[in-house]
């Protein structure tokens, strides 16, 4: 009889320990974007600039915009 | 280089939720949480217009001067990002933004209001670029890869445009001298502060 409502209560109160720990220790400073993505996830990386060099990030990112979303570049 | 900037192009959109979809998967955006839509206004009535809405990364962002926790930064690039590690779930930026851009998924014991969640333009958060925490709480990093936003990149129609902002409004401009109509550009006025978009057209004038 008390075993159903102990083992919904065990539940109920267990329920938090799942929770993932948090920190909490002000906002943290970003890494730069040129800096470019380094670590196993580097494959996807678009080519054509080095990572590390701003000015060829910010011009890749030009390029890339005019090549892509601007259709009046491509259709002349 | 200016700052990155969203323009959609209301003459364009057709309602296909292809950016919705694109942002979902890209960066897997939990149940519960779009961090873009679709809006139509006038929808079924002839000469509707949808537009794509999310997060506009504004100059002077109202959910920044809300927040109780200052979770939120801007990056150089002007992406307004926040830190899920400092937010408390509040939901002040939720009734701050004009936009309605912050998201709240409902993860937490007993179904709880979450962190925060929103557009990033595809640049992640402050853990380190690429890495898998900042994949598992902000979703992808393209800026970081050298790539555009997955929503604006899709766009088959090329209606919803993100880049520098420079780039961005000179395209909008073209198209806009090149149709003869369609210059209004909804939102940017709010987000971006520009006196004159977001005007309704003068009299005579095709929108």
């Amino acid at each position: 009889m008390m075993r159903p409502v102990l083992l919904g209560a065990a539940v109920l109160v267990l329920a938090a320990c799942g929770d993932k720990p948090q920190t909490a220790s002000g906002v943290k400073s970003d890494e730069q974007p040129f800096q470019s993505v380094t670590g196993p996830g580097n494959a996807y990386n678009a080519p054509g600039w080095k990572a590390g060099d701003k000015t060829a990030w910010e011009q890749q990112l030009k390029t890339r915009l005019q090549n892509g979303q601007n259709e009046y570049n491509r259709i002349k | 280089m200016a700052r990155m900037k969203f323009v959609c192009d209301a003459e364009r959109c057709i309602e296909c939720n292809g950016c919705v979809t694109a942002c979902k998967n890209e960066n897997e955006v939990p149940w519960g949480v779009n961090r873009r839509r679709v809006v139509t206004l006038n929808d079924g009535v002839p000469g509707e217009k949808s537009i794509s809405v999310a997060c506009m990364h504004c100059s002077d962002a109202p959910c920044m001067a809300v927040c109780p926790v200052n979770c939120f930064y801007r990056t150089d690039e002007g992406v307004v990002l926040h830190d899920k590690d400092v937010c408390i779930g509040c939901g002040y930026c939720s009734y701050a933004c004009p936009f309605g851009a912050p998201q709240f998924p409902s993860q937490g014991t007993f179904g709880v209001r979450g962190k925060m969640d929103k557009c990033t333009f595809c640049a992640g958060g402050p853990e380190a670029n690429g890495s898998q925490a900042e994949f598992e709480k902000y979703g992808r990093n393209r800026l970081a890869e050298g790539k555009l936003p997955a929503c604006a990149e899709q766009c088959s129609t090329k209606a919803l445009l993100a880049g520098d902002g420079d780039v961005v409004a000179d395209i909008f401009r073209n198209r806009v001298v090149q149709r003869g109509k369609g210059a209004e550009v909804w939102g940017w006025g709010t987000a971006y502060g520009s006196k004159q978009a977001g005007q309704p057209p003068a009299n005579g004038v095709k929108s």
